[in-house]
């Protein structure tokens, strides 16, 4: 087997559902959700409008599934979809979409385009068209468990480092833990202090957790390519730990896209809802610091700002948590001017910064970042995903710039308060 | 007997109307018919020359009303003086003649002044059977036809004569037609109405006294002066319409106060006749004065275009049966489609084959 | 043809043709979209939520932050054309006599120079956004055919309403004839344009509020 065009224009045609027929039956071509997408307001190239990047499904729709359609169709009068096209409009699909959804927050109509390019990319993927730079991670990923090859040699290398520098042990595949931590390539291979961080706050509040073997990538790059069976697969891993293990809850690690695949895909890719919770590290950061369990000390003073990840604040609805424990942490944290569910993207979501291909395109839309953070003044910005995280360091020295970049989770740990447990 | 007639100045003076009279009917005239006031002495100098001209008046499928119109307005107007000025030599109803003798002074007259007399017809002429209406044994049509063919002009006077009228009302059982669609190679001059005003009549006959043609018509053979302005543009009650005050039943505040009547089917806005401006029976009065609604009498199929009652915006014939009908068929349709569409959906579920990772590039 | 019977074809079968496509469109269409289905939603929703379909349906009708200063005549232009529009459609009397023929509701009035004023910004909106259509290389790329009829049918009410409540140019009563006629294009031609926004936009709104929603989060 492999890829073609009927496979892909077939799965156009299982992913359209009722919501994408009413929203293409409602745009009326007002182009504002351009004016909401970084890739349009940093090029003003009109290509990357967020609905014109679904106009081969938009014609899918109309001539497979209305009566008008099919009737232009059946006189010859419809344009087909071609696999011309879709190598077109790999690009647009691809590289000049983050799966942000800022485009779905401001669509007058109400369109949810970023819900729409996920489903189209399952087409895209199964005719062909996924770009090479996304194809091998995610081969990657299904192959060796990690898009970024990361085995679990590598884990335990990380492990090491950890207990050696904090001392403290790090449990594998405990039965009957609270947490099953996890974590994505870049934190293993990047920044490993988060590992370091999440197990220091758990200890301090008393909480059991683990890690497992068989599921320590929370990565899932059958999302991003938009190919639900390996996407599946990937989840499988993790839900299959969970479940054997008997965690109660799954923690997702600061990656955006890791917790819309477990969190909110990972269910109805089972096609079951699970037996345990899955949380983003930020909302089990808040709910320690509910239940008293986060107890901190100590702040760092210096003007910072917050970088939303997109799957976690807009698509992921974790957006009061992080400021919460900035306003504690930092007096002089301030917004960026479009911040919260409005914020604008890294630029390297979606399986944008494993494609290498997008990488200019990818530099370019920083430029929006890069604005919002001179306009705001800071040199210290704080994130909650390792993805965003890498982009956006990669594209400050693109741009030579001397911000220093945080993970939410670090800064918390190093500013717990390490007195003892019951004091 | 038009040759050795008095003139119409003569007539007037001999029954006592002033010069000064005479001056004043000839300006107002001049100003109903908006001519300029320079005119005026042209109309008085003409009036003055004009011999009687012979007048032949015919009635067919009507009501008399327009007849009555006319002859209830005289006294002692100053337009019923002028119809006393043209010798009326038919007119069946007015007429002390009967049977032969009345036909035959039709006959005479068209003799007498072939190709000067002045043709005015009211009523519809039939073309269904000849015997729906004849007069003495001749039918309308014919005596149309005859009558019209030394005519120098023909006037339709009323709505029937002019478009057909209610014997034209669906489902015209008659076969009623207009005098315009006989009569093709006269100047035929319609004066709508149901009646129509009696100084229009006047106005046109001074007119046609005056330069020997009938005034400028539109494009339906209307005298423009009188048939160029809707009833809703000269309406005193405009106002109301414009700031939304209207009566919304014949007994209410608002019909008390005189608002406007839009709302109870009045059809000011798409009538053009004078009515708002001449008024009825010497001014006094216009029907939307006295409270109903203009029914559009001069228009058109007036009898067939909706309700009286019903505002001019609102739908004739009810709509709901036949859109929920439609909406009935869409939702037939629509589940058709629908499980067209779930169908098709499935297939391609069936359809669908498991993406492994090999799957991802085309075979190359 | 006169146009008083042009008019009165218009109040009559014109009328109940137009409604009746245009109801049996829109239910068509309706089964369409709802055909397709909607896979229930596994993931377990957030407890509590600030957001949520009928949410997202008003809160649509407000510009984002920030957008406003970006696509001034898209915003400005499209609120002063829709509640031009919508003014004139259901404030000026003739019409709401039209809703209380057709359904026995009724509501009080404006007055006519209060319509004057709404359809004229009607019309200039539109041009405006026609203008912006024409040259705004999003909005052309994005245009088809389909968006220029669309525009022409909405424009054609608004115009020939003008200019029959004017008296210009045309007669009155063919203006009104031309008027409804147009409304009547309009109502034919909603279910099957981009028009049809004007019934699923309740349906993509609420989906977009519902899929926001349940993630906790207020779109």
């Amino acid at each position: 087997m492999s890829a073609s065009f009927e496979r892909g224009y077939n799965a156009f045609k299982e992913v359209l559902d009722a919501p994408i027929a009413s929203f293409f039956s409602s745009c009326v071509h007002c182009g504002l959700c351009a004016e909401a997408c970084l890739f349009y307001t940093e090029t003003s190239d009109p290509k990357y409008t967020p609905i014109h990047k679904l106009e081969p499904l938009r014609r899918a729709w109309q001539q497979e599934y209305t009566v008008l359609g099919r009737l232009a169709k059946l006189v010859g009068l419809a344009k087909p979809v071609t696999d011309a096209e879709l190598a077109e409009w790999s690009e647009l699909v691809y590289d000049s979409c983050t799966l942000c959804g800022r485009c779905s927050m401001v669509c007058p109509v109400g369109n949810d385009i970023a819900y729409m390019v996920r489903k189209m990319r399952e087409g895209m993927s199964a005719a062909g068209h996924a770009p090479e730079g996304l194809v091998t991670a995610t081969k990657r990923a299904i192959q060796s468990g990690s898009p970024a090859g990361v085995k679990w040699a590598t884990v335990e290398a990380t492990i090491k480092r950890v207990q050696k520098e904090f001392g403290f042990e790090v449990p594998v595949n405990r039965e009957n833990a609270d947490y099953l931590v996890l974590m994505s390539s870049w934190e293993i291979l990047n920044y490993p202090e988060y590992l370091g961080a999440v197990g220091r706050i758990l200890n301090r509040a008393g909480a059991t957790w683990t890690l497992a073997q068989d599921a320590y990538e929370a990565t899932n790059s059958g999302i991003q390519i938009g190919a639900s069976d390996l996407a599946r697969e990937l989840v499988g891993r993790i839900v299959g730990a969970a479940e054997q293990l008997k965690v109660k809850c799954v923690i997702s690690p600061e990656c955006g896209h890791a917790y819309t695949a477990i969190r909110w895909e990972g269910p109805n890719l089972m096609g079951r809802p699970f037996g345990f919770e899955v949380k983003h590290i930020l909302e089990v950061l808040d709910d320690l610091r509910k239940a008293g369990k986060l107890k901190l000390k100590g702040t760092l003073d210096k003007p910072l700002t917050y970088h939303d990840p997109c799957q976690i604040s807009r698509r992921g609805g974790v957006y009061e948590q992080p400021r919460t424990l900035l306003n504690q942490l930092a007096p002089q944290f301030r917004e960026m001017h479009e911040t919260g569910t409005l914020n604008w993207c890294c630029g390297g979501g979606g399986g944008v910064s494993a494609n290498e291909r997008a990488e200019s395109l990818r530099l370019t839309s920083f430029k929006r970042k890069k604005a919002q953070i001179e306009e705001l003044g800071v040199k210290t910005m704080v994130t909650a995903c390792a993805n965003c995280r890498v982009v956006m360091e990669e594209a400050l020295e693109h741009y030579h710039m001397d911000i220093e970049m945080l993970g939410l989770t670090e800064l918390v740990a190093e500013h717990l308060d390490e007195g003892k447990p019951n004091e | 007997m038009a040759h050795d007639a008095p003139t119409i100045a003569e007539t007037l003076r001999r029954q006592g109307i002033s010069r000064r009279g005479f001056l004043k009917f000839c300006a107002t005239t001049a100003s109903l018919m908006a001519l300029p006031p320079s005119m005026v002495p042209a109309i008085a100098a003409a009036l003055e020359k004009a011999r009687r001209p012979s007048v032949i008046w015919l009635s067919f499928q009507e009501c008399t009303g327009c007849t009555e119109s006319l002859t209830r307005s005289h006294t002692p107007s100053i337009e019923g003086l002028i119809l006393e000025q043209i010798s009326l030599d038919y007119h069946h109803t007015l007429q002390a003649a009967s049977g032969e003798a009345a036909e035959a002074a039709r006959e005479a007259a068209m003799r007498e002044n072939h190709g000067k007399y002045l043709l005015v017809v009211d009523g519809s002429i039939p073309l269904g059977n000849a015997g729906y209406s004849t007069i003495a044994g001749i039918s309308n049509l014919d005596m149309l036809k005859e009558t019209a063919a030394g005519a120098a002009a023909v006037i339709a006077v009323g709505s029937c004569a002019a478009y057909g009228g209610l014997p034209a009302a669906l489902p015209n059982p008659t076969g009623a037609v207009p005098v315009s669609a006989i009569i093709k190679d006269k100047p035929v001059m319609n004066v709508p109405g149901c009646p129509p005003i009696p100084v229009v009549i006047t106005g046109v006959l001074a007119h046609f006294l005056t330069f020997a043609a009938l005034p400028e018509l539109d494009d339906r053979g209307r005298p423009k002066v009188f048939y160029g302005e809707s009833i809703h543009d000269r309406c005193y009650r405009r106002p109301f319409y414009d700031q939304g005050k209207f009566a919304e039943t014949f007994d209410d505040e608002g019909a008390r106060k005189g608002w406007c009547l839009f709302k109870l089917g009045c059809k000011g806005p798409v009538t053009y006749n004078a009515c708002a401006t001449t008024k009825w029976n010497q001014g006094v009065s216009f029907p939307i004065q006295s409270g109903h609604g203009c029914i559009g009498c001069s228009e058109p199929g007036f009898w067939d275009m909706g309700p009286l009652y019903k505002p001019l915006s609102m739908p004739i014939a009810p709509v709901q049966m036949m859109v929920g009908a439609a909406a009935a068929g869409g939702a037939i349709a629509g589940t058709a489609m629908a499980m067209r569409n779930r169908a098709a959906k499935k297939a391609a579920q069936a359809a669908h084959q498991k993406v492994t990772v090999d799957d991802l590039e085309k075979a190359k | 043809m006169t146009p008083l019977e042009l008019l009165t074809w218009a109040r009559g079968p014109g009328l109940s043709i137009a409604l009746a496509i245009c109801a049996f469109g829109i239910l068509l269409r309706l089964f369409e979209i709802f055909s397709l289905g909607r896979k229930a939603d596994l993931s377990k929703a957030r407890e509590h939520s600030p957001g949520s379909g009928w949410r997202t349906i008003l809160s649509r009708s407000l510009p984002p932050p920030g957008l406003m200063k970006r696509a001034p005549v898209t915003y400005i232009g499209g609120y002063v054309f829709h509640l031009g529009f919508a003014i004139t459609l259901f404030f000026f009397v003739p019409h709401i006599e039209l809703v209380r023929g057709l359904t026995g509701l009724s509501w009080p009035g404006l007055p006519t120079q209060v319509i004057d004023i709404s359809a004229v910004a009607g019309l200039l909106a539109l041009i405006a956004v026609l203008a912006s259509r024409l040259s705004n290389p999003v909005k052309r790329l994005l245009s088809g055919f389909q968006d220029y009829l669309a525009w022409l049918l909405t424009f054609l009410p608004l115009a020939t309403g003008y200019l029959a409540f004017h008296h210009l140019l045309i007669d009155y009563t063919l203006a009104l004839a031309l008027h409804i006629l147009s409304v009547e294009l309009l109502l034919v031609a909603l279910p099957f344009t981009k028009l049809f926004h004007t019934v699923s936009v309740f349906v993509s709104r609420w989906y977009n509020g519902d899929i926001f929603g349940r993630k906790g989060v207020a779109s």
